[in-house]
C-alpha cells in the first residue's frame, strides 16, 4: 500500500514504510521539539523537589519528574525510529537549533507554580496530546500512549495541590491565585499562534500528524478548564470570560503573542538558566558515558579473547 | 571518544501466562544496565514480571518492500481457519 | 525497648539521602539514569516516611512524619554524616550508595528478623529496594573503576572522600534494636570486595569524628534543611 493510500485510509504508517521526506522531517522535528519539552520541563518543577512543603508532596513531585524524564525517553526512541540518534537530537536542543516549548522558560516562583504547571500547562498538554495517540506515524502513536496514560495523575496531582492552597490560609489562597494569574496566558499560547497564522497546519492535518486546528484545541481546554477554576474557587485573569449560549463555548478574551515572540526568540526569564542547567548536566556526565562504553568494550574483548 | 550508547528493545511479559510484548526502547552501555534502566524506565507502575532486552542491532525485520510477497500468498488459504467448514446443526464439541 | 533516636537514627540517614538524591533528578549523566536514581530516591523517601511515622508512634507525643521532618533544627537530627555532605559529582552519588546500600541492606535484614514487628515489618520492604540500590552502586562502581583512566582516577578520588565516614555507621545509639556493630565486618566485606572487583583499592585513611547520631552535625546538613524546611515553617500550621 503506498504511503498516500495508507493516509487515505486512516492507517498507520510505520519506521521502515517509504515516506516522503518532508513528512519524515517534520515528524522528527516535532517529536524532537516534543522530547524536549520533556527533559526541559523537568526543570521548572525540579526547582521544587528540594523545597516541597510535606514529605507526600516531595514523593508525588520526585515521581512526576521522574515521569518527564520517561516521556523524553519514550519520544526520543519514537524519533529514533526515523533514522536519527538521540545524541544528535540532544546536540541540536545544546545549540539551540532545536526548540522546546516555551512554556518552560517560565520560572517557578513559590510552590503554587507546581500546582499551576500540573493544572494547566499539563491540561493543555493532555489537549494537545490526547489527538497524538491517533496520530498517522505509528511509534509516535504509541509513544503518546504511554504518555497519555501516565499524564493524567500529573494533572491532578496539581489540581489537588491548588485546591488544597485555596482552601487554605489566606496567604496560600493568595499563592495560589498569583500563580494560576501568571500561568493563564502562557498556558494558552501553548496551542501556538492562531489558525490564520499557523503557516504548517495544514499540511500537517493532511499527512494525519495534526488532528485538530491550534484554535480548536485552545477552545477545548478552555471550555474544560473555566468550570474547574469555579471549583477551585480561583479566577482567571481575563475579565471576557464568559458562556456564550449561541456558540456553546466559553468567549475569551484576545491573545497578545507579543510575548510569545520575545520568549521564543530567547528572550524568556529563564531560556539562559534552562540551557546552561541542561547542558551542564550533560557534559558534567561525558565521563561517565564514557566509562561506561570503555567498560563494556574491555569486557567484550576478554570475552573475544576467551572465545 | 563520546559514543553514544547503543539501542536496545524491551519486552515486557505483563503477568503470568502472557508472552513478552514490546513496549519500546532505550540506550544503555551494555546488557546488564540495558536490563536495569529497562526495570527503571518501564516497569515503573507494575507494568511487568519478566523482562527481555535485546540490541535493536540484532533484530531482524521483514523488508516492507516484500510485504506482497511475504503476506499476500497467506490471503486466499481461507482452508486454514475453522469458519471455513460447514458443521451439520447439533454437532457439539467440534 | 526501641529508642525514639533509634528509629530517628534510621529515618534521618533516609531522609537525608533521600533529600541529596532529588538533586540528581535532571542532573543525571543520561536520561535512562535520571529515572534510576529518583527510583532510588524514591525508596529512601518511603522508607523515611515509614520510619519518621513510627519515631512520632514511639516518642508518644504526637508527632507526625512532617512535624519530625520539618519542625526539628539540625541539632535534633539523628543521620550520620556520610549522607549529609553535597554529592554533585557522580562518583561521588556511587561511592556513597555502595557504601550506605551495604550497610542498610545488612540493617534492615537484621531488623527484619529482629524483636520490634513494626521495624520488622518497615524493614522486610526495604530490604528488597535496597538489594536494587547496592546492585545499582555495584555496577556503576565497577564501570567507574574499570572504564577509562579519569574514570578510575575520579571514583578512586570519590571512595577517599567518603571512606572516612564509614566507620560511623557502626557507633552506637542507645536503644538500637540491631546493635550498629554487628553489622560492620558483613558491611565492609561486601563493600571491598566490589571496590576489589573495580580494580579500585581500599582507602587507608583515618575515619572523622562524627557525631550525628549525637546531634553533632557538618555544617552542610544546616543548609540542607533550611532548604528542605523553609516554606513548611514559613506557614506554621498551614496543610499542604
Amino acid at each position: 500500500m503506498s504511503f498516500d493510500d495508507l493516509l487515505a485510509d486512516d492507517g498507520r504508517v510505520e519506521p521502515r514504510d517509504e515516506m516522503p521526506d518532508a513528512y519524515r522531517r517534520t515528524l522528527i522535528r516535532q517529536i524532537a521539539q516534543h522530547a524536549h519539552s520533556e527533559i526541559i520541563g523537568m526543570q521548572p518543577e525540579g526547582n521544587w523537589i528540594s523545597r516541597a512543603p510535606s514529605l507526600r508532596r516531595k514523593a508525588i513531585l520526585m515521581a512526576k519528574v521522574q515521569d518527564e524524564a520517561g516521556h523524553g525517553l519514550y519520544l526520543y526512541a519514537a524519533a529514533e525510529t526515523l533514522g536519527v540518534e538521540r545524541a544528535d537530537l540532544l546536540d541540536q536542543l545544546h545549540t539551540g537549533r532545536q526548540k522546546y516549548s516555551s512554556i518552560f522558560n517560565y520560572p517557578t516562583l513559590s510552590w503554587a507554580d507546581v500546582g499551576a504547571i500540573g493544572w494547566l500547562v499539563d491540561g493543555a498538554a493532555i489537549v494537545n496530546q490526547v489527538p497524538l495517540c491517533r496520530c498517522s506515524y505509528g511509534p509516535y502513536a504509541r509513544a503518546m500512549v504511554r504518555v497519555c496514560k501516565e499524564e493524567s495523575f500529573h494533572q491532578r496531582q496539581g489540581f489537588e495541590i491548588l485546591h488544597t492552597l485555596a482552601h487554605g490560609t489566606p496567604e496560600q489562597h493568595a499563592m495560589a491565585q498569583d500563580a494560576v494569574d501568571r500561568y493563564w496566558w502562557p498556558s494558552l499560547m501553548m496551542f501556538g499562534p492562531p489558525d490564520d497564522s499557523s503557516p504548517n497546519s495544514a499540511q500537517s492535518m493532511a499527512w494525519g500528524i495534526k488532528r485538530f486546528s491550534n484554535d480548536d484545541l485552545r477552545r477545548r481546554f478552555v471550555d474544560m478548564t473555566v468550570p474547574q477554576a469555579e471549583i477551585l474557587g480561583l479566577t482567571l485573569p481575563d475579565p471576557d470570560i464568559r458562556w456564550s449560549e449561541e456558540r456553546g463555548h466559553y468567549d475569551f478574551g484576545p491573545i497578545d503573542f507579543t510575548e510569545l515572540g520575545e520568549v521564543i526568540a530567547g528572550n524568556g526569564p529563564c531560556n539562559r538558566d534552562r540551557m546552561a542547567h541542561r547542558v551542564g548536566a550533560h557534559e558534567a556526565g561525558a565521563w561517565v558515558r564514557d566509562a561506561a562504553t570503555a567498560y563494556e568494550a574491555k569486557r567484550a574483548a576478554r570475552a573475544e579473547g576467551a572465545a | 571518544m563520546s559514543t553514544a550508547w547503543p539501542l536496545w528493545e524491551v519486552f515486557v511479559r505483563s503477568r503470568r501466562g502472557l508472552s513478552h510484548t514490546h513496549v519500546g526502547s532505550l540506550h544503555a552501555p551494555d546488557a546488564e544496565l540495558a536490563l536495569r534502566n529497562a526495570r527503571d524506565v518501564y516497569t515503573r507502575r507494575q507494568e511487568g514480571v519478566s523482562l527481555w532486552v535485546v540490541p535493536s542491532s540484532e533484530i531482524v525485520a521483514s523488508d516492507p518492500g516484500e510485504r506482497d510477497a511475504f503476506f499476500d500468498p497467506a490471503d486466499d488459504k481461507v482452508y486454514r481457519h475453522p469458519t471455513f467448514y460447514d458443521v451439520p446443526e447439533g454437532v457439539e464439541h467440534l | 525497648m526501641t529508642s525514639f533516636d533509634y528509629v530517628l537514627a534510621l529515618a534521618d540517614d533516609a531522609l537525608v539521602s533521600a533529600q541529596r538524591m532529588g538533586w540528581w533528578i535532571s542532573r543525571a549523566p543520561e536520561l535512562e539514569e535520571d529515572l534510576a536514581l529518583a527510583n532510588i530516591g524514591l525508596d529512601q523517601l518511603g522508607q523515611a516516611r515509614s520510619l519518621l511515622s513510627y519515631a512520632g508512634v514511639v516518642e508518644g507525643a504526637g508527632r507526625s512524619e512532617d512535624d519530625l521532618a520539618y519542625l526539628r533544627d539540625d541539632r535534633d537530627f539523628r543521620n550520620v554524616w556520610l549522607v549529609e555532605r553535597p554529592q554533585t559529582d557522580f562518583g561521588v552519588a556511587m561511592a556513597r550508595l555502595l557504601i550506605l546500600s551495604a550497610y542498610q541492606g545488612e540493617l534492615y535484614a537484621a531488623l527484619a528478623r529482629g524483636t520490634d514487628p513494626t521495624l520488622a515489618a518497615i524493614a522486610a520492604k526495604a530490604v528488597k529496594e535496597v538489594a536494587y540500590h547496592r546492585d545499582h552502586a555495584r555496577l556503576w562502581t565497577l564501570r567507574l573503576g574499570d572504564g577509562t583512566d579519569e574514570s578510575h582516577a575520579r571514583m578512586q578520588a570519590a571512595l577517599e572522600g567518603e571512606w572516612p565516614h564509614v566507620e560511623e555507621l557502626f557507633a552506637p545509639v542507645e536503644g538500637a534494636v540491631v546493635d550498629p556493630s554487628t553489622l560492620r565486618a558483613a558491611t565492609l566485606a561486601r563493600i571491598e570486595s566490589v571496590v576489589h572487583e573495580a580494580t579500585l583499592s581500599v582507602p587507608d585513611v583515618a575515619p572523622a569524628i562524627g557525631g550525628g547520631r549525637r546531634g553533632l552535625h557538618t555544617e552542610h546538613l544546616g543548609h540542607l534543611l533550611a532548604d528542605m524546611q523553609h516554606l513548611h515553617r514559613s506557614h506554621p500550621g498551614a496543610t499542604w
